[in-house]
């Protein structure tokens, strides 16, 4: 189980962080602090590096040329771009589900056991009871138990971006990166997957990226406003809790921003 | 650039509605104050008929708001404003009800004799009623200072009334027959005094929009 030990705490400390693409600096000099088991949304227009910032969090970034990070982003006070860190486990420990659905073209059972066999566990009890417990806590397991040998593919969108969250959850991660993770969803399979980040966030840390302001301030508890400066460079505004930050924001950008007053 | 500029027009369209209920009642408020100086129960009938395009202005108006709260999703100060206008139609309902129930009281009294030329009541209906117009322009041009101000003006009309219930106990005292009617002219009084503390939420409200807190001012002290 990915239990929350450091409950109230702080999971992950990003300090004084800057992004480069080649000489394109992407994001300038942000510092936040996302809490543990709780939800932290990531809104702002389009370009203002809002994925470019979810991605540092577990370096996916590394896998674009030329992409240069500056300052440090802490996992439990441990620096994960220090040299020592192991990309493959800081991955397990931090999962990600993305804008689009993307389970493997195999079975339901076999997506959800994929990362458990590539971490070497081959027990087919073992694993049984990993997929099990891992469709339940997406809340996809009474859809899918009697056809855990059917391809995922033929599954509805909604129950696949679920798998693909249940396929995060069996490698028992810490930390649960979204980046935009109902944009491709009809209204109910999106407040499915709402529901079930509310109950993941009694044991998960989620931060998540979304275009949906309303899906921020319905499904976050804290919220950061990311916005682009006059070169482009992505920043950070404003950062506190939702309740605060959609009734009574401080900073006129934001005010502005979620007022549509500006976009 | 303006991204929600239909959204915008529409709460600027119930803010003018505002305004205009704010006219209506203020209105109304001052009829009632002439019906009893000139004990016209004619003018007295119209004020409590005439309520009830108040009451249907304040259903409109609320109808707007949870229209635009379903449809568009308010945020931040615009959810501030809506909110802060649904209460504040409610309490300008409510000094349009004072209005009626100064009428009520004018058909009460009927054609009896006046106690007293009357000059306070005039005078508190005169300031509550400047009051409330200033506390809209307040709300329109978001200004918390002037609301507070505003609000601190209630003191004024809280002195008129004692000073009225004074005048009045006196009447009494020297002759009891004029009890029914100065206890009468105590109670038009009193609308008036409740009509201001009204005025002084509406003020709160005001506050609201523009801070985001709410807070109690100018506690009156009835």
């Amino acid at each position: 189980m990915g239990a929350c030990n450091s409950a109230g705490g702080v999971k992950v400390s990003v300090r004084n962080v800057n992004l480069y693409y080649g000489s394109f600096q992407a994001l300038r000099n942000i510092s936040l602090d996302i809490p543990a088991c709780a939800i932290t949304a990531i809104i702002g227009p389009s370009g203002c590096g809002k994925s470019s910032f979810i991605r540092l969090l577990n370096r996916m970034n590394d896998i674009i040329n030329g992409a240069r990070v500056e300052g440090s982003i802490l996992l439990d006070g441990i620096n994960i771009y220090d040299k020592s860190v192991d990309v493959v486990d800081l991955r397990k420990r931090v999962g990600m589900v993305f804008q689009k659905p993307n389970p493997f073209p195999m079975s339901v059972f076999d997506n959800i056991a994929f990362g458990p066999r590539q971490h070497g566990r081959h027990n087919r009890m073992e694993l049984q009871e990993i997929v099990e417990r891992s469709l339940r806590q997406a809340a996809l397991w009474d859809e899918v138990k009697d056809k855990l040998g059917q391809s995922a593919l033929a599954l509805s969108g909604g129950q696949q971006q679920r798998l693909c969250i249940a396929r995060v959850l069996a490698v028992e991660p810490e930390v649960i990166l979204m980046d935009e993770p109902c944009s491709a969803l009809d209204p109910l399979a999106t407040l499915k997957i709402e529901d079930l980040m509310r109950n993941l966030a009694k044991q998960y840390t989620i931060v998540i990226v979304t275009h949906n302001m309303q899906q921020a301030a319905r499904v976050s508890d804290m919220a950061a406003f990311f916005m682009m400066e006059q070169d482009r460079a992505g920043v950070l505004v404003e950062y506190g809790p939702t309740s605060q930050l959609f009734t009574n924001p401080k900073d006129k950008r934001t005010e502005d921003y979620i007022t549509g007053r500006f976009g | 650039m303006e991204m929600r500029a239909v959204f915008h027009k529409k709460l600027r369209e119930i803010q003018d509605d505002i305004l205009a209920m704010g006219s209506m009642v203020s209105k109304a408020m001052l009829r009632s104050i002439d019906a009893l100086k000139n004990r016209d129960l004619e003018l007295a009938r119209q004020i409590i008929a005439d309520d009830q395009k108040i009451n249907g202005k304040r259903f409109e108006i609320e109808e707007k708001c949870i229209q635009l709260i379903a449809t568009q999703q308010p945020m931040a100060s615009d959810l501030r404003t809506i909110i802060a206008i649904l209460n504040i139609t409610t309490e300008i309902e409510r000094i349009g009800d004072y209005a009626v129930g100064i009428a009520r009281i004018v058909i009460m009294i009927g054609d009896e004799l006046p106690l007293k030329p009357l000059i306070d009541i005039p005078r508190m209906a005169e300031q509550t009623v400047d009051m409330l117009r200033r506390s809209l322009d307040a709300l329109i041009n978001r200004d918390a200072d002037a609301a507070k101000k505003i609000a601190s003006e209630d003191d004024l009309i809280d002195n008129l009334y004692d000073q009225v219930f004074r005048e009045l106990l006196v009447f009494m005292a020297e002759d009891p027959r004029t009890i029914t009617r100065a206890t009468r002219l105590i109670w038009a009084a009193h609308n008036l005094e409740r009509a201001a503390d009204r005025v002084t939420n509406i003020c709160e409200r005001v506050v609201f929009v523009v801070t985001g807190k709410m807070e109690e001012i100018g506690a009156s002290k009835y």
